[in-house]
């Protein structure tokens, strides 16, 4: 378990490939440089999706917690 | 006892399952058992697939419109007003003029709405083929456009017809070489994720078509900000892309009763996905579009679904158990060029796989868009 605290959280559980990048990225882009933005996804492509991505913007993936069903990924906004 | 079954939204999901409801319920409704209500907040019922055409000057926006009144059976209400309040507890609609009205079972299909204004400078800068206005303003534009950077920027995901944006940088690489004009004319194609189409399946099939027509791309662009004065799209992710002229798919909405109702997030209803029922309310369902099911925002799948709804709703009424359930079945034509198209057809369980364009299936896509009436009727 990690102690960052998100400053909001995204539940895409459920959701298909790539509505779970696609909604990481729009709560993005309307956060503040430095908000924490949690996503929770049961998708497994959101494995390399959001890593990828987070590169590509230059925001950080802080950490991914892995958990039974589903990823819950932290990214930092730059 | 009267049912009433009450449709908010006379856009294909909506039209055809009124239509549906009127055949399927005939008995009832002639009993004065059941009554069945479609709300539409503008008189005309608009086929919007037809707007790909208009840049091209190859439609005209009139061609997509017909009054509702003449596409909807007699045996349903047809109330040309603007719901703005859904209250599922009380079972209540509320309209603009503060009248109100009950329900027993509602459906809601009130479609994608374009929010341009979310992006800075997109609304003054960019063009778009998504709304009537849109399709003309470009096609005063692009009618004339001979030389210089055309960028095609897919902006907000969902929207509406996945396959567009694709099909219109085919169609213009198409109509620019058929016209001589090719060569002075870049055609750039920016996508938010990191391939061409959210769709892995169709993103693989697509990608070499794009090279092989030096459409160039740009992937992982999530537009910031348009400058209309420099003409230029910033992308989130650094990337500065100068234009001509910018067509752009505008970020989607849905509208803002659902999320005000409590039925899910930016307008789009959580549903089951094989039942299309709210997963926050009783005997509401939402159709097309309204419903987050993850399924392409298209006409096609707001049809089959309206066919499941309506299956269902007789069922419930009938006292019935509901069997019929929505696979996630979408069927789309996609346009390669000006004669020549693709299409495809998955579901839930099964990929999309394009098969050969050709100038068989581009007349396919034609024909069906001309037959489309029918459909809206209730009759194919």
């Amino acid at each position: 378990m990690t102690d960052i605290d998100p400053t909001a959280t995204v539940d895409a559980r459920g959701a298909a490939c790539p509505g779970p990048l696609m909604d990481l990225i729009g709560k993005i882009r309307g956060a503040e440089s430095g908000d924490v933005i949690r996503l929770l996804s049961d998708n497994e492509q959101s494995l390399t999706d959001v890593p990828e991505w987070a590169e590509e913007a230059g925001n950080e993936l802080l950490t991914v917690e892995e958990r039974d069903d589903y990823n819950a990924f932290y990214v930092e906004k730059a | 006892m009267t049912e009433h079954v009450v449709i908010v939204g006379g856009g294909t999901g909506g039209t055809v399952l009124a239509n549906d409801l009127a055949d399927r319920l005939k008995p009832e409704l002639d009993a004065g058992d059941v009554r069945v209500t479609l709300i539409n907040d503008d008189p005309d019922h608009v086929y919007k697939p037809v707007w790909l055409y208009v840049p091209f000057g190859q439609r005209e926006p009139a061609d997509g419109r017909r009054l509702l009144d003449e596409l909807v059976d007699d045996a349903v209400n047809l109330r040309i007003d603007r719901v703005t309040k859904v209250d599922t507890e009380a079972k209540q609609l509320q309209f603009d003029d503060a009248q109100s009205a009950s329900y027993d079972y509602l459906v809601l299909a009130t479609g994608s709405t374009l929010e341009p204004d979310q992006i800075p400078g997109l609304t003054e800068g960019g063009h778009n083929y998504y709304s009537e206005s849109g399709a003309t303003e470009l096609r005063d534009e692009l009618l004339s456009f001979t030389e210089g950077d055309l960028v095609l920027s897919v902006i907000g995901t969902p929207h509406m017809c996945p396959a567009a944006p694709l099909e219109f940088v085919f169609m213009a690489d198409d109509w620019f070489r058929e016209r001589g004009l090719r060569e002075d004319v870049d055609i750039t194609y920016t996508y938010p994720i990191q391939r061409v189409h959210g769709n892995p399946h169709i993103a693989e099939w697509a990608r070499p078509i794009m090279e092989e027509r030096d459409i160039r791309v740009e992937t992982f662009f999530n537009a910031e900000s348009v400058d209309p004065e420099t003409e230029t799209i910033t992308s989130m992710e650094g990337t500065e892309l100068d234009y001509d002229l910018l067509v752009t798919i505008p970020p989607h909405g849905g509208v803002d009763l659902i999320e005000e109702a409590g039925l899910g997030d930016d307008g789009w209803v959580d549903v089951d996905k094989h039942t299309l029922e709210a997963e926050a309310a009783e005997n509401v369902y939402a159709l097309g579009d309204t419903a987050d099911t993850g399924v392409p925002n298209a006409g096609s799948v707001a049809h089959y679904q309206a066919g499941v709804v309506g299956q269902r709703l007789a069922s419930e009424i009938r006292g019935r158990p509901a069997t019929a359930t929505y696979d996630g079945k979408t069927l789309c034509f996609i346009e390669t060029g000006m004669d020549a198209a693709s299409f495809v057809e998955f579901d839930y369980e099964k990929p999309p796989s394009p098969v050969p364009p050709s100038e068989k299936l581009h007349w396919s896509k034609l024909a069906y868009n001309e037959s489309y009436w029918l459909t809206a009727r209730g009759l194919i």
